[in-house]
């Protein structure tokens, strides 16, 4: 276990921002992390693939921590829990995309600490949360030592575990538009097993049609490339077109051209590409016939 | 550098003093205090071998580090009953046989207690998602799916154990 660090545990944001600054000289390898539940953040301590000079806990910062559902979109803070996203039922009827990662993602104790601001910094290609709060046009607001910024989920990321965030700054909020009426969104994780599993592809989708045609359609992918990503191709296939089944099978192929997938021990690449398609072509099917 | 620190942990309902390192994960410091009925497996998030109630949620005590936890009541498997006064999950478990080798026992109880005191009266499927992040590797999980059910029922009146 990497131990070489101090654990500072923030009374408050002001406090929590002051200590994730970088101090004068401090450069090289990450010299302050943001430790909120801990389900990703330990376990790379442990494996020392994380090697923090300091830890910021931000477990007492209960203003990080809500969730709105309305009229505005849906909001949240950055320490709103899996559960309890799995426990709001206004969310489950507003973004069922973002409901079903929760009730599939890892186990329950996991669920009850993990954070959706630790599931976005994470920044694995497998995180579960990502490509349906992509595909809900999520932003992130980010808070740091030059002050407040929002930053599309979708231009977030820049590579493998990297992202645009600056040293100091942290994930305070996640906001997704309003979600215009005859629109749908839905998510599938494909994994060896339902519970506790890592994702061997996971697709969100995002629906929006008017007067029988598709005004906009988002497609996010996860665990089939570096970093969780918008198909946005596929996305141009869809939009001002009816869906019949051509249109979402081109779409699908689209979606599937757009992967980059890895053999690992979950998958082989090819047999991952295959399932983008798939999954794809059922989620597009399933939302258009939800919307129609 | 010494990070070293004494902190006082509520466990249950006994306050416990010790001095551990930043990096002390909270399953760490429990069984170096002697709860032992707190069991390490996987310490990665997996197993749910390891889970306490952290202010009567369920998490992984390897998950969390010690310092973490200061503040929060901490219940482990032997703060929910004793032997002599079983916890209705306890019961029913040790009725209808819902362990083999019984490793996985408190984290499962613990799992279902953090279930049962959100939702009382839980369908199959919500005992099922609420078991997810815990593992068995000797046998099914019918018999503990059904000890759970049996122990809800109980809990709410409805039901007896045996």
């Amino acid at each position: 276990m990497h131990s070489d660090f101090d654990l500072h545990l923030a009374a408050d944001l002001d406090d929590a921002l002051a200590s994730l600054a970088p101090a004068a000289g401090e450069a090289g390898r990450p010299a302050a992390m943001a430790l909120a539940g801990g389900t990703n953040l330990i376990v790379d301590l442990r494996g020392r693939r994380a090697r923090p000079r300091r830890l910021v806990g931000i477990g007492r910062l209960e203003g990080l921590r809500w969730l709105r559902v309305d009229a505005g979109g849906i909001a949240m803070g950055a320490r709103t829990t899996v559960t309890d996203l799995l426990e709001s039922p206004a969310l489950a009827a507003a973004a069922p995309a973002l409901h079903g990662a929760a009730r599939v993602f890892a186990g329950q104790m996991v669920r009850n600490a993990a954070t959706v601001g630790g599931n976005i910094a994470c920044g694995s290609p497998a995180a579960d949360l990502v490509p349906p709060l992509m595909a809900l046009d999520a932003e992130v607001v980010l808070e740091g030592p030059a002050g407040t910024r929002r930053v599309a989920l979708a231009d977030f990321y820049t590579g493998y575990k990297a992202d645009v965030r600056a040293a100091g700054e942290l994930i305070t909020e996640i906001r997704c538009p309003p979600r215009p009426a005859g629109s749908a969104n839905l998510f599938y994780k494909l994994a060896r097993r339902q519970g506790d599993a890592i994702t061997v592809v996971g697709v969100a989708v995002a629906l929006e049609a008017a007067a029988g045609r598709c005004r906009a359609a988002r497609i996010a992918l996860g665990a089939v490339a570096p970093v969780p990503l918008r198909a946005r191709a596929a996305e141009a296939l869809l939009a001002g077109a009816t869906l019949d089944a051509p249109a979402i099978a081109r779409a699908a192929e689209s979606a599937a051209a757009a992967a980059s997938p890895i053999d690992d021990i979950r998958a082989t690449a090819g047999y991952r590409r295959e399932m983008v398609a798939v999954l794809t072509r059922r989620l597009l099917t399933r939302a258009w016939q939800a919307i129609g | 550098m010494s990070n070293e620190r004494r902190i006082t942990l509520e466990i249950n309902g006994a306050a416990e003093t010790t001095s551990v390192p930043a990096h002390r994960t909270l399953l760490e410091a429990l069984r170096g205090l002697g709860h032992v009925d707190v069991k390490c497996g996987c310490e990665k998030g997996d197993c749910g071998a390891c889970a306490v109630l952290l202010d009567g949620v369920a998490v992984d005590s390897c998950l969390t580090l010690a310092w973490q936890a200061e503040g929060h009541a901490i219940t482990t498997l032997a703060g929910l009953g004793t032997p002599e006064r079983m916890h209705p999950l306890q019961q029913a478990f040790a009725d209808l046989g819902a362990a083999q080798c019984g490793y996985c026992t408190p984290g499962m109880i613990i799992a279902a207690e953090s279930l049962l005191r959100r939702v009382p009266d839980p369908s199959e499927d919500e005992i099922r998602v609420a078991l997810s992040g815990n593992l068995c590797r000797c046998t099914g999980y019918t018999k503990i799916f059904d000890a759970v059910a049996a122990a809800a029922a109980v809990m709410s009146g409805k039901g007896d154990a045996r």
